[in-house]
């Protein structure tokens, strides 16, 4: 299997604070990946630096090209979805306008990608001349993935998908990034405070804390694991 | 009230204020010619105000800064319009050019002068714009002020309409409808192309939209430009209303008047910009034709009209509360 992603040694930092201290991690083509850890571990800083959204140093490889200095509008360019913490979610635009967003770096029609997306998302279809702010938050977390899917991405960014959402709403957007990796081949790094549901999606983990990788290994692998279980799945 | 107990609920209450200034002012051109007429005349004027207060307000929407220097830049490209004709042009000919020379103007202050001081701070860059009002102001006191009579031609020319004893005069006509045209353009390619997504996009939330691969930094950079070619529309059509025909201060007391008005209709909001304008032009033109005794009182005025705004309704008239839930 191909790696898509391969982090080596990145370092990240907001001004003077250290965040990251040279964090290194793959993902392979077509899995899902997931990142645990305490508050403040660097879990979205990670994904920030993929993102091109925080300073970083250090070598990430996408898809065989070094990401050097891309920003965050290059790294969309070059196909890595990221969905961020608290959504990013346009409400002051339509449920359509969002969804255009999604193809901004395409040229010509996106009506068939829409029409795919909604097939995951058919209550959509309905609410495209809404206003997304009029949604609610776990409908307004799964515009954004939606929009992150109309970008065609080789990678998904998922930052806390769980966060703020009732455990339901946080099953169904699980159950639908697990269909969107085995139906299309996304490949995901997603980030999550809710250890439980984080295993069950991911065929591998890493757990980051104070800024560096401290355990890696297979999601059942981690599930056994002792300190696993007594500081994030709570036996 | 329960909303459902009250049909109209639903209908802002700034909706009501615009159609009873519009039956108002209706109402009064019926009743007296010269209330019609003064009419007309700030409703001319106020389109230049309304389009130079759309003009602050896209760069507000898209940076919370205010645009010092746009009244300048408006009058600098009136400068260069007034060159081309000099050299030769047609008026259309020069006003058409004047609005593409005006858009890589804008543009190019935005990428060469604003941009590596924009991620400081507001403050910073509000004062680098209040620089750049000094340096424009400079420039064209240098290469043309010491003309003594300039004018560009009126488009228009300076005959009349007669509609029912009132004099439709076709500068003011011509002012509104270009304006007009200028400001559905501009709102059409926000709304319904791709780059005006992105630019909305950028302006809205520029941490996510760089996220969905739109270059947040080009978007200002257009937004400059496009900014400055309403700026430019603005005082195209106003300088030939005003008697001190062309000079370096033209646009001074119209940026004032077109601060006002971006403030009563709400700094966010383009339609309240446009209202604005319109509403500042009129209320001036009253004061000035009813009481031209205090018609140096205008500038004042206008400030009352601004402090009055922020007192009592802060978010202006068109000023709304998002809808968000998280």
């Amino acid at each position: 299997m191909k790696t898509l992603l391969e982090l080596e040694d990145v370092e990240a930092r907001y001004g003077p604070i250290h965040a990251l201290h040279g964090v290194s991690l793959a993902v392979q083509e077509g899995a899902i990946v997931a990142v645990l850890g305490p508050n403040g571990a660097g879990k979205t800083t990670t994904l920030r630096a993929v993102s091109g959204t925080v300073r970083r140093s250090g070598r990430i490889v996408f898809d065989g090209k070094a990401l050097g200095r891309a920003g965050p509008a290059g790294a969309a360019r070059l196909g890595i979805a990221h969905v961020p913490e608290g959504r990013g979610t346009f409400s002051e635009l339509t449920v359509w306008e969002n969804l255009r967003l999604g193809a901004y770096t395409r040229r010509g029609s996106i009506k068939s990608d829409v029409e795919r997306v909604l097939t995951y998302f058919p209550w959509l279809s309905d609410r495209r001349r809404q206003q997304a702010g009029t949604l609610s938050g776990g409908e307004q977390q799964m515009l954004a993935l939606a929009r992150a899917f109309v970008q065609r991405p080789k990678l998904l960014l998922l930052d806390e998908p769980s966060l703020g959402l009732a455990p339901v709403l946080v099953a169904e957007i699980f159950r639908i990034v697990r269909e969107l990796n085995e139906k299309e081949g996304l490949s995901v790094l997603v980030v999550e405070q809710n250890a439980h549901l984080a295993l069950q999606a991911a065929q591998f983990g890493y757990v980051l804390e104070a800024g560096e990788i401290a355990l890696s290994g297979t999601s059942a692998e981690l599930r056994a694991d002792e300190s696993i279980q007594r500081s994030y799945l709570g036996y | 009230m329960p909303r459902f107990l009250s049909p109209l609920a639903n209908v802002q209450p700034t909706v009501y204020l615009v159609v009873a200034g519009a039956v108002f002012l209706l109402v009064g051109s019926l009743d007296s010619a010269r209330f019609a007429s003064l009419t007309v005349g700030g409703v001319g004027v106020g389109a230049a105000y309304g389009s130079l207060a759309l003009a602050l307000v896209l760069i507000y929407r898209a940076t919370h800064v205010i645009n010092f220097a746009q009244g300048e830049l408006a009058m600098l490209t009136t400068y260069i319009a007034y060159q081309l004709v000099q050299w030769g042009l047609s008026y259309w000919e020069a006003f058409f050019a004047t609005l593409a020379i005006a858009f890589v103007l804008g543009t190019a202050i935005q990428v060469t002068i604003i941009r590596p001081v924009q991620h400081r701070s507001v403050i910073g860059t509000v004062i680098v714009t209040v620089g750049l009002f000094i340096l424009i102001d400079g420039i064209a006191s240098w290469r043309w002020g010491g003309i003594a009579y300039a004018q560009l031609p009126s488009p228009f020319g300076f005959g009349a309409w007669e509609v029912g004893g009132v004099p439709i005069q076709h500068l003011y006509a011509g002012m509104f409808g270009i304006v007009l045209a200028s400001v559905l353009l501009v709102w059409a390619l926000f709304r319904f192309t791709k780059i005006g997504l992105g630019m909305r996009a950028a302006a809205l939330r520029p941490a996510a939209a760089s996220l969905a691969g739109v270059r947040v930094d080009a978007m200002l950079a257009l937004g400059w430009g496009f900014a400055a070619v309403l700026g430019a529309v603005a005082a195209l059509m106003y300088e030939p209303s005003q008697f001190s025909g062309l000079t370096p201060t033209l646009m001074q007391t119209a940026l004032v008047y077109a601060f006002a008005a971006a403030v009563l209709g709400g700094l966010e909001s383009p339609a309240g910009a446009l209202v604005g304008g319109l509403a500042i032009g009129v209320f001036l033109n009253m004061l000035a034709g009813y009481a031209p005794q205090v018609v140096s009182l205008e500038v004042p005025f206008a400030f009352a009209a601004l402090l009055a705004t922020l007192l009592i309704k802060p978010s202006g008239l068109f000023g709304q509360s998002q809808v968000q839930r998280v």
